[in-house]
C-alpha cells in the first residue's frame, strides 16, 4: 500500500510539472534530430522509464537505471526522466501520463507487471512509442509498441555449468519470486547447464511470491541449506539478503542481475548480469529517427549470444572456479552461440518424463519463453 | 533438519521481528493509545540500525540507535494525538508514511552497503541438544534477548507498580489523576517505549535476520504485531506465542518447497493471515472485555 501511496505522489508531482510545461510540450519541434513528425515517437523532448523498484537495488532496477544514464549521455538534448517504485498497476498509467505532459515521447516500462499500464498508455497516445521491457505482448503489435528482451538464460546456463561443478552436494538452490517464463527459463537453463557437467545435480526451487522481501528470502535461503543445498542462485529483486546467508553458511553463490561478487568473497562462482546500455541507446535512435514502427522493436524483440547484441553479459569468476570449469563455460558459450545452438537444443525432457523439445531440435526463443514446466532433474512443483 | 523442527526454527527466527514489535504495542494499547504506525516504527528502526551499525562497526550501537528512532517516531505519534487530540488511527496510518517516506529518502545510501551484522551463536551445552538445540540455542543474540523480553513485559505491567499505574492509564485516567499522577505522561512514556521496541524488531531484521537494507523491507510485519495484540487480548506473552506463529506460518512454505512438495502456493502464502484472523475470530468475541478501557473509546469514537 505503501507504494501505491507515493506513485501517487509521484504522478501528482509530475502532473503538476507537466502542467508547468505543458504551453511548450504541445510544440513539436524536434530536439531528437531531423524525424518526421507523424511518426510515433518523434518530437519529443525527453525519454520516461519507470522501474518498479529503487534505482540502486543491486539487482533488476539498478541495471535498468544505469541503461537510462547511458541514454542520458547518448542524447545530452533529451531530457531523461525516471520514476521508482511505480507498482504494476493503474499508478504506472498515472506516471507515464505524467512523464508524457512532461514532453516525453518515448516511454520505457521496465517491468513485467507494467505490460498492461503500458498498453493502456500506448493506446491512448498514438504519437507516443511505449516500449516494454521482458513481458511478451500477444495479438497484433501496435505501430507504437512492443517489448524487448535478453535472452539471459544462455549465461544462466553457463552459470549453472560452475555450479554443476563445484557442487559437493549435488543439490542447488534456486529462491525466484513468481513462476514467469523468465522465471522459469532461468531455472530450467541453470538445471540444464549444471547437468551438462554433472548428471547427479538436481536444482530445489523455492519461491517468495514477492520481488523484494529480505525476511522471506532468508527463510527461502536457510530453508534450502538446511536440506543440503551446496549453491544458492536467485531470481529477486533485491539480491543481497541471499548472496550474504548462503555466504555467512559457507555455501557457493551464483549471481544474477549484477555483480555482487563483494557480498561473497569467498562462495561467489560466476552470474548473468545486465548491460542494458547499447540496447536502450539504439532503440531510442531508431525511435527518434522516425523508424520504430516496422522496426525489430515494433515486436517482441529477444536478442541473446547469437544475435552478438547482448543486454547482459556473465559476471567476474569467483575464486574457486577452476581453469577446467572455464574451459567448459567457454566450450559452451560456442555451441550457444553457433547456428544451431542452444541451450535447450533437445532432448529436453520434463519433471513427469515427457519430451518437451524433441533430439536434435534447437527451439526458437519464442517456444522456450513458452515454456511452462520444469525440466527434468528441478525438485519442486510449479505453484498452481 | 526434520520438518517440524525446521518450522520450527523458522518461526523463531522469523518471529523476532514481529515478536518486538507486538510487545512494543501491547505496552503502547495497555496504556490506552493504539499505533498504527508500528511499521513505520520498525522501518526506522531497520534503517537506523543498519546505517549506524555501518558506520561505526558495532551492531549493538545499530540497535540501540534503532530503538531510539523508532522512539522518536512514535514521539510524533504521542504528541498528535495526546496533545493535539487527533484520531489515533488516522495519526498511525500518517507516522507510517512518515517513517516509509523518510526510510526511502534517506535508506537509498545504504542499499548494497554491507556491515558488520549480528551472526547466530550457538550457546554451548545447549545448542547441541537435538531439536530444542536448533529451534532455540543457535540464533543472533537479539533472539536470546527477545527470550526475556516477553517475561520482563509481563512482569513489568503486571507485578510492578509503574505496570499497575500504566494500565490504569489506559483504563481510568480519572482515577489515576486523582492519585496524583499525570495520565498523560504515563502515555508518553508507553507510546515511546512501544516505538522503542518496535524499533528493535525492525533493527533485529535488516542487522540480523536478513542482513541487508531496502526499501520498505519489513513488508506488513508492523501491522501483523498490531492485529497480533489484539489476537493476543492485550497481553504480551499470548503476544509472543502469535509472533511465533506467524512465524511458522511463513517457514511452512519453504520448507515444504525445498523438499519438494508442491501445493497451492497462493494458498500457502496465505496461511498466516488465515491463521492470525482465524485465531482473531475465534478468540476476538471472548476475550472482548479484555480491550483497555481506553482503547474502547478509540474505537468507538472513529466509528460514529
Amino acid at each position: 500500500m505503501g507504494k501505491g501511496w507515493k506513485a501517487a505522489a509521484l504522478a501528482a508531482v509530475i502532473g503538476l510539472l507537466g502542467v508547468g510545461c505543458s504551453s511548450n510540450s504541445t510544440s513539436t519541434t524536434s530536439a531528437g534530430g531531423g524525424a518526421t513528425a507523424t511518426a510515433p515517437g518523434t518530437g519529443g523532448k525527453a525519454v520516461g522509464f519507470i522501474f518498479v523498484g529503487p534505482k540502486d537495488d543491486y539487482g533488476y532496477n539498478q541495471a535498468a537505471y544505469e541503461g537510462s544514464q547511458d541514454v542520458a549521455k547518448a542524447f545530452p538534448n533529451l531530457k531523461v526522466l525516471t520514476a521508482e517504485n511505480v507498482p504494476e498497476d493503474d499508478n504506472a498509467t498515472r506516471v507515464m501520463e505524467g512523464m508524457i505532459n512532461n514532453g516525453a515521447k518515448i516511454i520505457f516500462a521496465t517491468s513485467y507487471g507494467h505490460l498492461d499500464p503500458a498498453m493502456k498508455v500506448a493506446a491512448a497516445h498514438p504519437d507516443v512509442v511505449v516500449i516494454q521491457q521482458g513481458n511478451i505482448a500477444t495479438g497484433t503489435i501496435p505501430a507504437n509498441f512492443g517489448t524487448y528482451f535478453g535472452t539471459v538464460y544462455e549465461p544462466v546456463y553457463l552459470a549453472g555449468i560452475a555450479a554443476g561443478k563445484a557442487t559437493k552436494s549435488n543439490k542447488l538452490g534456486y529462491v525466484y519470486a513468481f513462476p514467469i517464463s523468465q522465471s522459469i527459463d532461468n531455472i530450467n537453463a541453470f538445471q540444464l547447464g549444471a547437468k551438462s557437467v554433472n548428471p547427479a545435480a538436481k536444482t530445489y526451487v523455492v519461491n517468495t511470491s514477492n520481488w523484494c522481501d529480505p525476511g522471506k528470502q532468508a527463510e527461502a535461503t536457510n530453508s534450502l541449506l538446511s536440506q543440503g543445498v551446496d549453491v544458492i542462485t536467485q531470481h529477486q529483486d533485491c539480491t543481497a539478503t541471499v548472496i550474504k546467508t548462503a555466504e555467512a553458511k559457507g555455501a557457493f553463490t551464483v549471481g544474477y542481475h549484477a555483480d555482487a561478487s563483494a557480498l561473497a568473497p569467498k562462495g561467489w562462482l560466476t552470474g548473468s548480469q545486465w548491460k542494458w546500455g547499447p540496447l536502450y541507446v539504439d532503440l531510442v535512435r531508431t525511435t527518434i529517427d522516425g523508424k520504430f514502427t516496422g522496426s525489430k522493436f515494433n515486436a517482441n524483440y529477444r536478442v541473446g549470444l547469437k544475435t552478438g547484441d547482448n543486454p547482459f553479459v556473465q559476471s567476474p569468476y569467483g575464486p574457486s572456479v577452476t581453469a577446467e570449469t572455464k574451459a567448459d563455460i567457454e566450450k559452451a558459450r560456442a555451441i550457444i552461440a553457433a547456428k544451431d545452438g542452444s541451450p535447450f537444443k533437445g532432448p529436453v525432457m520434463s519433471q513427469d518424463g515427457k519430451v518437451i523439445f524433441a533430439d536434435g531440435m534447437v527451439p526458437s526463443y519464442a517456444a522456450i519463453e513458452d515454456l511452462k514446466v520444469f525440466v527434468d532433474g528441478v525438485v519442486g512443483k510449479l505453484p498452481t | 533438519m526434520i520438518l517440524p523442527v525446521e518450522v520450527m526454527v523458522g518461526a523463531v527466527r522469523g518471529g523476532t521481528s514481529i515478536l518486538y514489535a507486538a510487545l512494543g504495542e501491547t505496552v503502547s494499547e495497555r496504556a490506552g493509545v493504539i499505533n498504527l504506525g508500528t511499521e513505520g516504527c520498525m522501518l526506522v528502526g531497520a534503517l537506523t540500525g543498519y546505517a549506524v551499525t555501518a558506520s561505526t562497526g558495532n551492531p549493538w550501537v545499530g540497535v540501540l540507535a534503532g530503538a531510539v528512532a523508532g522512539g522518536l517516531l512514535a514521539l510524533v505519534h504521542a504528541i498528535l494525538v495526546l496533545s493535539r487530540g487527533a484520531n489515533q488511527l488516522a495519526t498511525g496510518l500518517v507516522v507510517l508514511f512518515l517513517g516509509l517516506g523518510l526510510t526511502s529518502l534517506f535508506g537509498a545510501a545504504y542499499v548494497g552497503r554491507s556491515i558488520n551484522a549480528f551472526k547466530p551463536v550457538g550457546i554451548p551445552g545447549l545448542s547441541s541438544i537435538p531439536g530444542v538445540g536448533d529451534v532455540l540455542f543457535n540464533h543472533d543474540p537479539l533472539t536470546y534477548l527477545s527470550y526475556l523480553a516477553g517475561p520482563a513485559v509481563w512482569w513489568l505491567l503486571y507485578r510492578s507498580r509503574p505496570g499497575l499505574i500504566l494500565r490504569a492509564a489506559g483504563e481510568r485516567q480519572e482515577v489515576l489523576a486523582a492519585y496524583g499522577h499525570s495520565p498523560l505522561r504515563v502515555r508518553y512514556l508507553a507510546v515511546v517505549a512501544g516505538g522503542a521496541l518496535a524499533g528493535i524488531g525492525g533493527a533485529q531484521l535488516s542487522t540480523a535476520y536478513a542482513n541487508a537494507w531496502f526499501e520498505n523491507m519489513t513488508q506488513g510485519r508492523g501491522f501483523i504485531a498490531v492485529a497480533l495484540v489484539i489476537f493476543a487480548a492485550w497481553h504480551p506473552i499470548r503476544a509472543v506465542w502469535g509472533a511465533y506463529l506467524f512465524g511458522a506460518a511463513l517457514a511452512l512454505s519453504p520448507a515444504l518447497q525445498a523438499r519438494g512438495y508442491g501445493f497451492n502456493q497462493f494458498a500457502l502464502d496465505a496461511i498466516p493471515y488465515v491463521v492470525t484472523i482465524g485465531v482473531l475470530v475465534f478468540l476476538g468475541r471472548r476475550r472482548a472485555h479484555a480491550a483497555p478501557e481506553g482503547l474502547r473509546k478509540v474505537f468507538e469514537m472513529s466509528g460514529t
